[in-house]
C-alpha cells in the first residue's frame, strides 16, 4: 500500500465535510488548470473541465479504492475530461514535436557548442529575478504540448515521482523520460532567449 | 599517450552532452556514462552553465504555488459537494 497524502482529507470528504472538499480543490485548482489547458481553447473551458472533472470524483469516489494514490486517480480523471471536452470544441490536439534539446545549428560539426548558452543561472540567486523567470517557465510549461506539458507539470511544478506520473498519464517510463526531456530542454530554451546574457 | 587517443574517441561532445543531462539528473546514467558525462563538464566552459539553467529551471517550477480559490469558486465547489451529500447527481442540470 502507498502512502496517499490525501488519505486524510478523502476520507474526510467521504464523512461529509466540505471544508475538505474545497481544501481539496484548492490544492490541485492550479495543476488540474495547467493540464486541462493543454487540451482546450480557453481557460474558461479548461474551468469547466475542473469542475466536470470534480463531478466525476464525486460520482465515482464510492468506487475508490486507494489502489493509486488519489491525485493519480484525479488527474487521469481531469485529462479524459479534457480530452472529452476537446473533441466536443473540434480543436485537434497538437502532435508533440520531438525537436533536439538544443538547436542543432548551435554546435559545430564536431559537436561542440557554436553558439553557448547565454548564462542566466546564477540570476536566480535574487530574488525578485528568481520570481520573475519562475513566473515565464509556468508560462513555457503552457506553451509545451499536451504531453510534455503534463509530464514537466507533475514532474516539475507538482513535484511527482515519474512512476506516478506514469502511472496517471499510462505512458512507459522511457516515454516520460523523453516528454520530459524535450519539455524541460525547450523551457530552458525560452528562458535563455529571454534572460541569457542580460547582466 | 596511446590511451589518451582512446580517451579522446570516447569523449562526449556538447550535443550529446546535452541530450544526456535529463538522464543524469534522474540517476539514470550507468556508472560509465556518468563518469563520461562529468569529464565532459570537468572540461567545458559551457556545458556546465547548461546543466546549472537545467537545474534552475526545475527548483523553480517547483517553487510556483497554487492560486487561492476566489470566494466565489469556493462556495460553487461547495454548493457541488451539497449536491453530491443529498444524493443528487451533480451537474446532472445539464441535461434538463
Amino acid at each position: 500500500m502507498l502512502e496517499d497524502p490525501d488519505a486524510e482529507l478523502v476520507r474526510r470528504v467521504r464523512a461529509g465535510d466540505e471544508d475538505a472538499f474545497a481544501a481539496l480543490a484548492e490544492k490541485y485548482r492550479a495543476v488540474m488548470l495547467s493540464l486541462a489547458m493543454g487540451y482546450v481553447p480557453s481557460a474558461a473551458v479548461a474551468e469547466e473541465v475542473v469542475q466536470d472533472a470534480w463531478i466525476g470524483v464525486l460520482r465515482g469516489l464510492g468506487r475508490f479504492e486507494h489502489r493509486s494514490a488519489f491525485r493519480t486517480w484525479l488527474f487521469r480523471i481531469v485529462i479524459n475530461r479534457a480530452v472529452s471536452a476537446a473533441a466536443r470544441e473540434r480543436r485537434s490536439v497538437p502532435v508533440d514535436a520531438l525537436l533536439p534539446a538544443a538547436g542543432a545549428s548551435r554546435f559545430d560539426p564536431y559537436g561542440n557548442w557554436q553558439v553557448p548558452p547565454e548564462p542566466w543561472a546564477d540570476q536566480v540567486e535574487d530574488r525578485v529575478m528568481a520570481a520573475k523567470i519562475a513566473a515565464r517557465i509556468l508560462a513555457a510549461i503552457g506553451e509545451l504540448p499536451p504531453r510534455q506539458r503534463e509530464v514537466v507539470t507533475l514532474r516539475d511544478v507538482q513535484g511527482m515521482t515519474s512512476k506516478e506520473v506514469c502511472a496517471v498519464l499510462d505512458i512507459s517510463q522511457a516515454n516520460q523520460r523523453v516528454l520530459l526531456h524535450r519539455g524541460r530542454s525547450w523551457v530552458r530554451q525560452v528562458i535563455e532567449s529571454e534572460f541569457g546574457g542580460t547582466r | 599517450m596511446i590511451r589518451l587517443a582512446t580517451r579522446f574517441r570516447r569523449d562526449l561532445t556538447c550535443q550529446q552532452a546535452v541530450e544526456l543531462v535529463t538522464d543524469y539528473l534522474e540517476g539514470l546514467l550507468s556508472r560509465s556514462q556518468r563518469r563520461r558525462f562529468e569529464e565532459h563538464l570537468a572540461g567545458c566552459p559551457h556545458c556546465p552553465e547548461y546543466l546549472a539553467q537545467m537545474r534552475a529551471v526545475i527548483a523553480l517550477a517547483g517553487t510556483i504555488t497554487p492560486d487561492d480559490l476566489t470566494p466565489g469558486m469556493r462556495s460553487e465547489f461547495i454548493s457541488l459537494y451539497r449536491q453530491w451529500r443529498a444524493g443528487e447527481t451533480p451537474g446532472g442540470s445539464t441535461s434538463t
